[in-house]
């Protein structure tokens, strides 16, 4: 079970937590079309390492966070409010 | 009986006798034994029959490793099935039984299957079960059912209690042998706040086997429990080793009783979070395969040398050591020492410095040879790889493979094994999470070199925990070199080798796993079974994956071993579920108004988590009669019911309106305050997700509801979307579900019921008229009250602040008294839904469209809304999908089902559509349902039939509005 450090809260467990997918999409203007809107509801890249999510502290702050974690080792390396940026790179 | 207990030594209670069951034969053994080691000391030979072949087999090893000695323990609503005798620790009154045998353990018809053997090789399900199928119920499943089964589990429910208990630390040792014992001392001695945990019921791992080191392992224990900072767990098994550093254990806290006593509980599920982890698991010996090795008398020899040494009890009288490395030196050397027949030692190596002491203390020591045969009474003892040989009486035989070290936990956490040559086996590769492997676990074997290993990992825990200070303590003395082993894995002999005892697994059924193809490790462990029984092939995975090598033409580390995953030894659903099992499996979810319902008879049902009233029977009802006569009641005069559960979301924020727009396929910002308006709202992909009323209490206030069970849903929606959607909108809100209690008054008197409980909001169709919002109180409580219905009758809906429905709740049922009030649940209304053609649960399921339940309409022409760009899609916007329609039976008597499928005719494949939700009318006098039919607006009065093969019924319908009461919705605006 993850630690994940809640920008608010703190490294709370795993189980405080929902998990919505992929941060990385953004959601497209309203005229933006169907194709951008399928992209954004279906189209992932589901990479193999580290990777940007979306997590509600639910059991918490109840915040929308974006946690960087590696889907492979499963270690998590930093965590974001929504308008707040996650570092650039991550080693 | 060969085997027997010795005079003097091992760490058991000679004063002490204990009486056990076993078969239903009585013996006696002492404090400190494990089952095992009673039946050893009582000459108990043959303990079990094998899974596939039945072959008789005998006590193996003496841990976790067991392949043969499971046994049923306890009896009645304790017993439990495949239990190893190896890890039962013996206490009086134990009854024990064995597995896997019929008639009896001695006379076992099922063995001859043994003489059918090439009949049940590998794959042999696979195959041979394929044809004919009409073969598979009457012979080969009663077959492989009375042929193939283990214990049985018990049959009633388990009377005993178990708990969970979570705890952090800066370091936790796995293992208190010498490693982890040194290990946990050092980390203690830093400061760090440690948990040290033992699978066994005594601390000191290999050591117990080591008379010399015996004040050491003491007083290192006593030390330890002298440390405040340092927790000490026996018959604690860590069983898994997860993600950040978080490690899962049972600990058996009463399983070494009769039963718990009182109160206590049985097994206790641990989880650990560490900061660091030593992993001081030492290691595991491995078969060698040769022919026989399953034999009554075959036993690893560490384990030969546990019993000698821990057990006191001497496991045969004339035996054959077999091995390719030093370690089983010692079991000969001891087995000399305590019996009195003869002892051969059968060493593959050609050259060994330790054969001359050997002989010295009169053993027979044969060198560059190998075990060819063995049955239990003789063993045949050649050159390597030659012809003909010696033959030995032995009724003990002791294969040492070399070891392996346990690096299971390690694996789990990451670090992917690593080959080391030196060792012909796997040792932990580099660390992926905050661990170190110490002594045996990292191949570091020898009691003084492992206590050295487990010093050191334990002071590096501690410091990178951010304990420094280091503290010396003695260790014991570090013992010479061992001579290299000679990596050695079968004995090209005729007759059944095996790799894996308690799946009948043999070497040749690995060789024709390759041979048919299953050449990957994984697939071979798959085709043939091996390692996958509770032992999880800890006695021959490796050799299993050599043999597979040599096979593919490969070195063996290119085959490697399958993946370790947990649990490291099996674990009871009991421990798991701790206390969440039965009426604590969830919290229950109660409204304001529950008491009030069960006091009045209610039969209440769990709906998700909550508990609601499904209707109020009264004395002599039966069936469906309470439903029909409360639904009677409100179409008739008027009923009341408790909608609690209801999600309600308060909405407040100068862009609460605008927020609600792009939430809902309808308008928001329109609704005047003082109203409300029903709304549909979608997932982004353009299905429906939920739906409810929505009513503006202000400007910039707004109260949404929504179904039951998509109350937490909906809400992480909105600030999913609030929050990183639309940051820029000023709105906020908040869950007041289980501040407002919420109870419908239905039915033609209603009004008048409520105009003489409510003071100060006129309730004239005028002033207050559908979907009207307003505020006023009953019995001195402020309530706000919604006309809206869900029955299809002139309704209203009142809010009260959750403790004072019960006022609130009786004040309307006095004021309905005059009018034959009646409160009614959950059947009466969904009765009248499905009546009224409400779309709900079944329609809501998360494959329709709002176009599909007839509420396309609702979409509004412009601005931004979750869903709408992708409901447009041709597949969804296609306007012959299925769409709710209502459905009758043209044969008034005959009843309809949900889950029936919509045909043209009986007996056609082609479904056009199911139906979603059914319910005896009370306006119709029949069965009437809803149903998703495909064209099924242009199919409006005509005959199709309504199917179900599952209870082999055809019923030809109708198709219909969906709204089988007022079409015209007159009602509800009265
Ligand atoms: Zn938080």
């Amino acid at each position: 079970m993850h630690l994940i450090p809640c920008p608010y809260c703190g490294e709370r467990p795993q189980d405080e937590f929902h998990y919505r997918g992929d941060a990385t999409v953004k959601r497209p203007a309203p005229d933006a079309g169907e194709q951008a809107f399928y992209d954004y509801v279906y189209t992932r890249a589901n990479p193999r390492g580290w990777h940007d999510e979306w997590w509600q502290h639910y059991a918490g702050c109840r915040q929308w966070i974006r946690v960087r974690r590696n889907t492979l080792t499963h270690a998590v390396a930093a965590s974001a409010g929504p308008a707040d940026a996650l570092p650039e790179a991550t080693p | 009986m060969t085997s027997k207990r010795l005079p003097s030594g091992g760490l058991i209670d000679r004063g002490t006798t204990v009486r056990f069951n076993f078969d239903g034969r009585s013996f006696t053994g002492h404090p400190g034994d494990t089952l095992a080691s009673a039946l050893l000391a009582n000459g108990v030979r043959l303990v079990g029959r094998s899974f596939k072949y039945h072959r008789p087999r005998g006590i193996m090893t003496a841990g976790p490793e067991e392949p043969n000695a499971l046994v049923e323990l306890r009896e009645g609503a304790r017993r439990e099935p495949n239990t190893k005798a190896t890890e039962i620790e013996l206490h009086d009154g134990l009854v024990s039984a064995s597995q896997n045998r019929w008639p009896s353990l001695a006379f076992d018809l099922m063995s001859i299957n043994g003489f059918a053997g090439p009949a049940i090789s590998a794959g042999f399900y696979y195959k041979t079960f394929m044809w004919p199928k009409s073969f598979w119920e009457k012979l080969y499943e009663p077959l492989i059912r009375r042929a193939a089964g283990l214990g049985r589990a018990a049959s009633q429910p388990d009377p005993d209690h178990y708990e969970a208990m979570h705890a952090h630390c800066d370091v936790l040792v796995v293992g208190s042998g010498a490693a982890g014992l040194a290990a946990a001392r050092a980390a203690g001695e830093a400061g760090a706040r440690v948990i040290i945990c033992e699978r066994d019921f005594v601390p000191g791992g290999g050591l117990l086997l080591s008379p010399a080191d015996a004040a050491w392992r003491g007083d290192m224990v006593n030390a330890l429990e002298a440390m405040p900072n340092v927790e000490i767990l026996t018959r604690t098994n860590v069983f898994g080793y997860y993600d950040h550093n978080l490690l899962g254990a049972v600990e058996r806290v009463s399983d070494h009783k009769a039963e718990p006593d009182q109160h206590e509980v049985r097994q206790r599920y641990r989880t650990f979070r560490a900061k660091q982890v030593v992993l001081a698991t030492g290691a595991s010996e491995r078969l060698i395969a040769f022919p026989g090795n399953d034999r009554p008398g075959a036993m690893m020899a560490g384990a030969a040398l546990t019993y000698l040494r821990r057990f006191g009890v001497v496991p045969g009288r004339n035996a054959v050591v077999f091995t390719n490395n030093d370690s089983a030196y010692e079991t000969a050397l001891a087995l000399a020492e305590a019996g009195s027949g003869k002892v051969t030692l059968v060493d593959v190596r050609s050259q060994s410095a330790l054969a001359a002491a050997m002989t010295a203390r009169g053993i027979d020591v044969r060198l560059a040879s190998e075990v060819a045969y063995f049955d239990g009474k003789t063993a045949l003892v050649r050159r390597r790889g030659g012809a003909g040989g010696d033959k030995f009486v032995a009724d003990l035989l002791c294969p040492s493979g070399g070891w392996n070290p346990n690096v299971q936990l390690a694996s789990q956490s990451g670090a992917k094994p690593r080959w080391e040559a030196t060792l012909a086996s796997h040792v932990p590769g580099e660390s992926v999470q905050a661990e170190r492997s110490a002594g045996a676990t990292k191949g570091i074997f020898g009691i003084g070199a492992a206590a050295y290993d487990g010093a050191r990992a334990g002071r590096e825990a501690a410091a990178a925990a951010g304990f420094a200070k280091a503290q010396d303590f003695a260790l014991p003395e570090r013992g010479p070199a061992e001579q290299p082993i000679a990596p050695f894995w079968e004995v090209k002999a005729s007759g059944k080798s095996f790799v894996d005892l308690q799946h009948d697994v043999t070497a040749e059924d690995i060789r024709l796993a390759h041979r048919e193809g299953f050449s990957h490790v994984e697939h071979a462990k798959r085709y043939t079974t091996h390692g996958m029984a509770t032992d999880q092939g800890k006695l021959g995975s490796l050799v299993g994956s050599a043999i597979l090598a040599e096979a593919r033409g490969e070195p063996v580390e290119a085959v490697g071993v399958p993946t370790h995953r947990p649990y490291t030894m099996p674990v009871a659903f009991g421990a798991l579920a701790g206390h969440a099992s039965g009426a604590h499996f969830q919290p229950v979810r109660r409204t304001a108004l529950n008491d009030w319902h069960l006091r009045n008879g209610a039969v209440m049902q769990p709906t998700g988590a909550w508990l609601r009233p499904f209707f109020y029977p009264k004395p002599g009802e039966t069936g469906w009669e309470p439903i029909f006569r409360e639904a009677r009641a409100v179409r008739s005069s008027v009923g009341i019911c408790d909608v609690s559960t209801l999600g309600k979301i308060d909405v407040q924020g100068p862009d609460a309106a605008a927020f609600l727009d792009r939430l809902y396929i309808n308008t928001f910002s329109t609704l005047a305050v003082g109203k409300c308006r029903y709304g549909v709202m979608l997932r982004e992909d353009g299905i429906v997700f939920d739906d409810g009323t929505t009513s503006r209490l202000a400007e910039d206030h707004f109260l949404v509801t929504t179904t039951t069970g998509n109350a937490a849903p909906v809400l992480e929606h909105m600030e999913f979307h609030a929050q990183t959607v639309w940051p820029e909108l000023d709105v906020q809100f908040c869950s007041v579900t289980d501040q407002w209690a919420q109870v419908a008054v239905a039915g033609p008197k209603s009004r008048e019921t409520l105009a003489a409980a409510v003071d100060g909001l006129d309730l004239s169709n005028e002033v207050f008229p559908f979907m009207g919002v307003g505020e006023g109180k009953i019995a001195g409580v402020p309530v706000r009250l919604f006309r809206i219905s869900f029955s299809g009758e002139l309704a209203y809906e009142i809010a009260v602040p959750s403790g004072h429905a019960e006022t609130v709740w009786e004040a309307i049922l006095a004021a309905g008294k005059p009018f034959g009030i009646v409160p009614y649940g959950l059947e009466a209304m969904s009765l009248m839904r499905v009546e009224k053609g409400h779309a709900a649960g079944p329609e809501l399921n998360g494959q329709t469209t709002a176009a599909d339940l007839g509420m396309g309409r609702m979409m509004k022409k412009s601005g931004d809304v979750i869903g709408r760009v992708l409901a447009g899609r041709p597949g969804l916007a296609d306007p012959g999908r299925p769409r709710l329609v209502g459905i009758r039976p043209v044969d008034t008597n005959k009843r309809l089902r949900g889950g029936a499928h919509i045909v043209r005719e009986p007996g056609s494949g082609t479904s056009m559509g199911w139906v979603s939700s059914v319910t005896q009318s009370i306006e119709h006098a029949c069965w009437i349902g809803l149903a998703m039919v495909e064209n099924g607006e242009a199919l409006k009065n005509q005959r199709v039939f309504a199917v179900s093969p599952l209870h082999d019924e055809s019923v030809e319908v109708t198709i219909t509005s969906p709204h089988h009461v007022d079409p015209e919705n007159l009602r509800v605006r009265a």
